[in-house]
């Protein structure tokens, strides 16, 4: 099962070293991750999507908490969340293929931010499944770049994670 | 401890390490010198309340403060140099950190500005001992070093215990810079706090199916040691009438010659503890991590059992084995809170059934409870250690390296006290052994200590015999010698067709002389009946260090030893026989 876990980390050097060297050490998967500090400068916020069945994350959960770095975490995915991920891609975009992107990009809702002779480069913003449903529908076309942020994800509604 | 109301005094770096240091309480600093810490021996040269111990490899350095801490529960503490002077005291801090041993490890770095480098003697400690430490941290600004040395402290013996190192480079303790030294009494993390009580619900239910169990037993574990409550787990299985079984990290968490004790569990556990762990409907694990040396194989562990787990560590709790009633807290307060409850149903388990359990178990008990040959003409390391534990009367502290001889060690000798049986669990660290034995023997010099160690072991760390010599530790070291890496060769027997493969030591140096080289007694025994005398005469030497080369026979195995793959009750029992 895919989970979404959130973390709030001390905004210290090492802290993210020593956060990703448990995730190696215990032979858990890190699907994507992404970090940047918060509006209190002295924290991380940490978005990481990993893999496994319940016994590993809860596994994964506890040896996060037990990181003296770690103040707060949730596992967003056990309960309703928003979650985000962008993707910039560069497809080959010449001859009659360059309408043929335009129009699939527009279904997507993504905008193309650069052009050139050749090419299109792509932004989109969503889901991870619609990211990957995207650069399906572009199979026909050839990708010459793909760039994804990772997924960054908040809770709906009141709930929050936060200090 | 600290000292709010006098005026802020101004200290070097290096004189705040050893004052804070000081202020914590410390008596000793087992370590070694080198060029980034200079500045820090120095100032630890300028005063007397904090002594240094000077071993001969920094390995040892860190066994000793190890030791010192699994006797005491306080961390002990540990100074080196960067570089190798790090890098040497590695293996001492994973053996900490596997059996959650408080320790500060403090370390020497190169200067700030050349960090990044490849300085002489830089290591990137820090990324080194990541994955073995509970936390480690490096000084960037000198006048930071109490508020770090406390946090360190802080860490290291709070929740579940495990070593911190702090990383000091050379220019935050230039003794010509001082700032002003607070040692602050408290830390507050708002990113730790570990949890003490336990939740009162759970507690509750734990005392229940306690309770109403049929075939109940207590599986105590190192946090009972490390935990400080083996009195009250003593007290709550004496109420109940409940057997008690101790991990090899948990002996001595509940006296080893009371009826009510089956013994050690797991790999070579006793046959009658594995028996009743096995048959159990409810097992109340404490301070315990149902590791894989005690389970065998964790899909036929204990079917019937009902299992509540006491622990401080959330993630020990079904992290192997699935615990149905978990309780997370210290187990001091968790087993006191019990008890009280105990007390206040005034109920006892149902006494037929006890009693048909204790039937069981004590048919068990007489099948197999600790058989060895006795009819041979060779000295037998099983005779050996109950002959140290009879002289001893299971007082003393046992500090083992690793190897068969550890094992008959656990399993012979008689630990009526918590806090004595020293032995590395988790890593299981040959070469642990004598610097375990002087750590403790320097600060309980009046007690009896015992290194029990093999050929191989020694010669890890043989080089400490003379550090032994230069601070007067008389410890008696217990040669189990049989002329192979025992533990080695036993699994070649049974399962290389005894194809010795580099588990035999030729050239053992001759240990009587070298003992006396370093300027201690040796005795030589290859007779049964020198055994006992022998024994009689280096305890009753009390100052003096003795090695007693013991030349016991090569043959012997460790039984009873889990079938790998079975439940935990599937042994074999000795060469010929297997449950
Ligand atoms: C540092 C280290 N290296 C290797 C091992 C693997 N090992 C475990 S027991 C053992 C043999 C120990 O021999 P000895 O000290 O003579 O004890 P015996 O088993 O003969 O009693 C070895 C090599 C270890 N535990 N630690
Ligand atoms: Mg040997």
């Amino acid at each position: 099962m895919r989970h979404i876990i959130s973390v709030l980390l001390e905004n210290e050097s090492g802290a993210l070293a020593r956060l990703v060297g448990l995730f190696a050490q215990r032979g858990y998967n890190i699907d994507s991750l992404t970090v940047a500090p918060t509006e209190d400068a002295t924290l991380s916020r940490l978005t990481l999507v990993t893999h496994g069945n319940d016994q590993v994350i809860e596994q994964i959960t506890k040896q996060l908490h037990k990181l003296i770095e770690v103040v707060k975490l949730t596992d967003l995915s056990e309960s309703a969340h928003i979650e985000r991920e962008l993707m910039l891609v560069k497809v080959k975009a010449a001859g009659n293929q360059r309408d043929e992107v335009k129009r699939c990009a527009d279904i997507f809702r993504g905008q193309i931010v650069d052009v050139s002779a050749n090419t299109y480069t792509v932004q989109l913003v969503g889901t991870s499944d619609k990211l990957d449903a995207f650069i399906q529908a572009l199979s026909g076309s050839q990708i010459l770049e793909v760039v994804r942020s990772g997924v960054s994800g908040i809770s709906r509604g009141e709930k929050t994670l936060a200090m | 401890m600290t000292s709010q109301s006098k005026q802020a005094e101004m200290l070097s770096g290096a004189a705040m390490v050893i004052r804070a240091l000081a202020d914590e309480g410390v008596e000793y600093v087992y370590g070694y010198p080198g060029g980034a810490v200079l500045h820090i021996y120095d100032a630890l040269f300028q005063q007397t309340q904090v002594k240094h111990v000077l071993v001969r490899h920094e390995q040892a350095a860190t066994h000793m403060a190890d030791a010192y801490a699994r006797a005491t529960g306080k961390a002990g503490v540990v100074l080196v140099t960067s570089g190798p002077g790090a890098t040497n005291a590695v293996t001492g801090i994973a053996t900490a950190y596997m059996d959650s041993i408080p320790m500060v490890v403090l370390t020497g770095q190169v200067m700030s500005h050349l960090i990044g480098e490849d300085a002489f003697q830089e290591t990137d400690m820090l990324g080194i001992s990541r994955p073995i430490v509970k936390h480690n941290m490096s000084v960037r600004r000198p006048e930071d070093i109490p508020a770090l040395i406390r946090k360190a402290f802080y860490i290291a013996q709070s929740g579940r215990p495990g070593p911190v190192v702090l990383d000091i480079p050379k220019d935050m303790t230039i003794p010509s810079q001082t700032f002003a030294y607070d040692y602050p009494s408290e830390v507050k993390l708002r990113s730790y706090q570990p949890k003490l009580k336990g939740h009162s619900g759970q507690i509750k239910k734990a005392v229940t199916a306690l309770l109403a169990a049929k075939r109940p037993i207590i599986y105590a574990g190192g946090g009972v040691i490390m935990g400080r409550a083996s009195d009250e787990l003593t007290e709550l299985a004496q109420l109940l009438n409940v057997p008690v079984t101790n991990t090899l990290m948990g002996l001595g968490a509940y006296p080893g010659d009371d009826k009510q004790f089956v013994g050690m569990l797991g790999m070579h556990g006793s046959y009658e503890a594995n028996q009743t762990m096995h048959h159990a409907d409810v097992i109340l694990a404490v301070g315990a991590r149902f590791d894989d040396r005690v389970t065998n194989n964790t899909k036929k562990f204990c079917p019937d059992a009902t299992i509540i787990h006491i622990d401080v560590d959330p993630a020990s709790i079904s992290k192997t084995v699935n615990a149905h009633i978990p309780i997370v807290g210290l187990v001091q307060p968790v087993l006191e809170e019990m008890l009280g409850l105990v007390k206040q149903k005034k109920k006892k388990l149902d006494e037929a059934a006890l009693a048909s359990w204790w039937q069981q178990i004590n048919a068990w008990r007489a099948v197999h409870g600790g058989r060895y040959d006795t009819t041979t003409s060779q000295i037998k390391p099983q005779h050996v250690i109950e002959m140290v534990s009879k002289i001893t009367k299971g007082n003393a502290f046992v500090c083992s390296d690793v190897g068969q001889h550890q094992m008959f060690a656990a399993q012979y000798y008689k630990f009526n006290k918590p806090n004595r049986w020293i032995n590395s669990g988790g890593l299981g660290t040959m070469g642990f052994g004598l610097p375990a034995a002087m750590g403790i023997k320097l600060n309980f010099p009046d007690d009896d200590v015992v290194c029990v160690t093999g050929e191989g072991s020694i010669q890890m760390n043989i080089q400490e015999l003379s550090t032994c010599k230069q601070y007067g530790l008389g410890v008696k070291i217990i040669n189990l010698n049989n002329g192979y890496l025992g533990m080695v060769k036993q699994w070649q027997d049974m399962n290389y067709e005894s194809r010795y493969a580099s588990s035999y030591m030729d050239s053992l140096p001759d240990f009587i002389k070298l003992a006396e080289a370093y300027g201690h007694v040796g005795i030589r025994v290859t007779k049964p009946e020198e055994l006992e005398p022998a024994l009689e005469r280096a305890f009753a030497l009390k100052d003096q260090l003795v090695f007693l080369d013991i030349h016991i026979d090569p043959k012997e195995h460790v039984y009873p030893m889990q079938i790998p793959g079975g439940a935990m009750n599937e042994l074999f029992l000795s060469k010929t026989e297997r449950t």
